[in-house]
């Protein structure tokens, strides 16, 4: 059966604005991709341990030397404003 | 077997020879490329960028420098990059529209080390936008058309590059391979695409997609090229925590011609319900060839297979729900204005992101979220550990491993978008090698029915692409196809 997805609760997680048409369609064709990859429960039994990399690597280490940083024109030169030398985003908190 | 082409063309190891040779300049090279492309492009749309200025000015100085006698093998060739793979003062769009303007202030590892090497850039490539997709019809920019019949799909996520090495307008290219993205697409595209081992080449300056499946990978016209830009960009780069520190070997002297005594192992589960018959037929006639040639051919189990595409389309999207959160509004990229901080990612994103996009980073933001995770992403990354065992069994008993690298040839344009599932199909022999970090190619090895060409997937153990490349080679030699496109077939000596 096709999972029941709170796609509103979704979205909002990942800050992602969807339009009415949008939501419809993905509640749909999520539930169904999830109900095809939910099969991993079928195999995966408590005594297999999970995998994160192929081929794990361990404290991989350098030695701590500075070396020069990007141009800072050149790095905000992509931002899409810019105050200074920093970039400006909208207002975050409300303040009196 | 290749005279009378136009030098664009041709393998890169024949255009190395003529150039150093002085019989053909860089520059002629270069020219030639660029002539194809605006002979085609206007029907391909396999470039997003082009950088002709930069090109004949990187191949003028390849000249001199191969003049000098002091020239390193890609020196001089022509080179196309998949547009996800940063390039300093270069757009880099990653076929999004949340990318449009982007220009990385550095270069990706891979570049730097071609560039350094006097490799030529020709321009940026077309592809799924994120390199999410099996179509290249997730681009923002419009899809790739697929050089054999226009009517088709080149293939995804990769698909500008290995269109454009099929249809002239590159020698050779670099894409990436995250679930099949380079061996998918040069299947469908006729041409050769190498996934190496996880983390043999970095990944510095790769916008990411999936970090613990993502791989550079190689376009070429034959397995010696491959071979010759593999050797260019592997090795450990400190700026990569996940590249691999060891040695890389000499990749040409593998090419021996010799698989006597080899043990290939053709894979039961690749040849079962869904695969078109003409594919597997294909890739069973190649495969007698091997044993002809005196390999030991037998046949092997991955029982696993079945759960691969479950688990990939688990980890993948969470893995990427999390890398494109960067994606607000803030750094880089688009911006939509919105009362505060939050709205103006919320809508930014939701502007600037295309439906597959938006797909997985809700599939993956579910996968990952409070009360889910165990049961999808936690279950998805055990039978992780079932697909590496199942190569681990597998590699004990045999060398290689034999299957097709997609279950059809190329299909029509618009055919599978409206059903995701479909789609995710496309590239149910390719994400295993994803999921265990083991290298494995993709080689022509003959034509269907209708004239479209058809791709076997060779996979080896970690950091054997000697092997991979070994047999190969021998079967390439073997075959002795001479592909042709029909898209350059009406080309003349334009440009060369």
């Amino acid at each position: 059966m096709p999972v029941e997805i709170d796609i509103e609760h979704v979205a909002r997680l990942a800050r992602l604005e969807l339009t009415a048409e949008e939501k419809e369609r993905l509640r749909a064709q999520l539930g169904l991709i999830l109900e095809h990859a939910a099969k991993v429960g079928e195999v995966a039994t408590a005594e297999v341990p999970p995998t994160a990399w192929a081929i794990p690597r361990v404290n991989v280490l350098r030695p701590d030397e500075p070396t020069p940083s990007l141009p800072v024109e050149e790095v905000l030169a992509n931002a899409p404003e810019v105050e200074d030398d920093r970039f400006k985003v909208p207002k975050i908190v409300e303040v009196e | 077997m290749t005279e009378g082409r136009d030098l664009c063309d041709r393998s890169a190891s024949e255009l190395a020879e003529l150039l150093r040779r002085g019989e053909a300049s860089s520059v002629e090279v270069t020219r030639a490329c660029l002539a194809r492309m605006d002979a085609l492009e206007p029907r391909l749309n396999a470039y997003l960028t082009r950088t002709d200025d930069l090109a004949l000015e990187q191949a003028a100085r390849a000249d001199e420098r191969i003049a000098s006698g002091d020239a390193p093998a890609v020196a001089g060739i022509p080179l196309a990059l998949k547009d996800v793979l940063s390039t300093r003062g270069v757009r880099t769009t990653c076929g999004s529209r949340i990318l449009e303007t982007y220009v990385p202030p550095f270069d990706c590892t891979p570049w730097a080390r071609l560039s350094e090497a006097g490799s030529v850039l020709l321009g940026k490539t077309n592809c799924d936008e994120f390199a999410m997709g099996s179509s290249n019809e997730n681009s923002a920019f419009g899809p790739v058309r697929n050089p054999w019949d226009l009517d088709r799909v080149p293939g995804g996520s990769s698909g500008g590059s290995a269109a454009a090495v099929a249809a002239g307008e590159a020698v050779w290219a670099l894409g990436t391979d995250t679930g099949g993205s380079v061996r998918q697409p040069a299947a469908l595209c006729g041409v050769v695409g190498l996934k190496p081992t996880y983390g043999l080449v970095s990944r510095y300056g790769l916008i990411a997609f999936a970090s613990s499946l993502d791989t550079v990978g190689t376009f070429t016209r034959s397995v010696r090229d491959a071979a010759v830009l593999l050797q260019a960009i592997a090795g450990k780069d400190p700026m990569d925590a996940t590249s691999l520190p060891d040695p890389v070997p000499d990749y040409l002297a593998a090419l021996t011609g010799e698989v006597r005594g080899l043990r290939v192992g053709v894979i039961t589960e690749a040849f079962g319900e869904g695969v078109q018959p003409a594919v597997a037929a294909g890739v069973r006639a190649a495969v007698d060839r091997l044993a002809d040639l005196g390999a030991d051919v037998g046949e092997v189990s991955l029982p696993h297979t079945d759960y691969a595409l479950s688990a990939y389309y688990l980890i993948a999207p969470s893995e990427a729900s999390s890398n494109l959160a960067r994606y607000d509004g803030v750094r880089y990229g688009l911006r939509v204005e919105g009362r505060d901080s939050v709205e103006m990612m919320a809508r930014t994103r939701g502007a600037g992101f295309g439906p597959e996009v938006k797909r997985r980073i809700m599939l993956g933001t579910y996968a990952l979220s409070a009360g889910y995770y165990e049961a999808y992403y936690g279950q998805a990354q055990k039978v992780r550990t079932l697909i590496i065992r199942d190569y681990d069994a597998a590699f004990a008993r045999y060398d290689v491993l034999v299957s097709p690298t997609s279950p059809t040839t190329a299909f029509r344009l618009g055919e599978k978008v409206d059903d995701p599932l479909a789609m995710y199909l496309s590239d149910v022999f390719t994400i295993p090698a994803n999921l265990a970090g083991v290298p494995a190619i993709s080689v022509p090895v003959g034509l269907d029915e209708t004239g479209l060409p058809i791709g076997l997937q060779l996979t080896a153990p970690v950091l054997r692409e000697d092997l991979l490349l070994r047999v190969a080679d021998a079967l390439e030699r073997e075959l002795a196809l001479d592909l042709r496109c029909p898209a350059i077939a009406g080309q003349g000596q334009s440009g060369a």
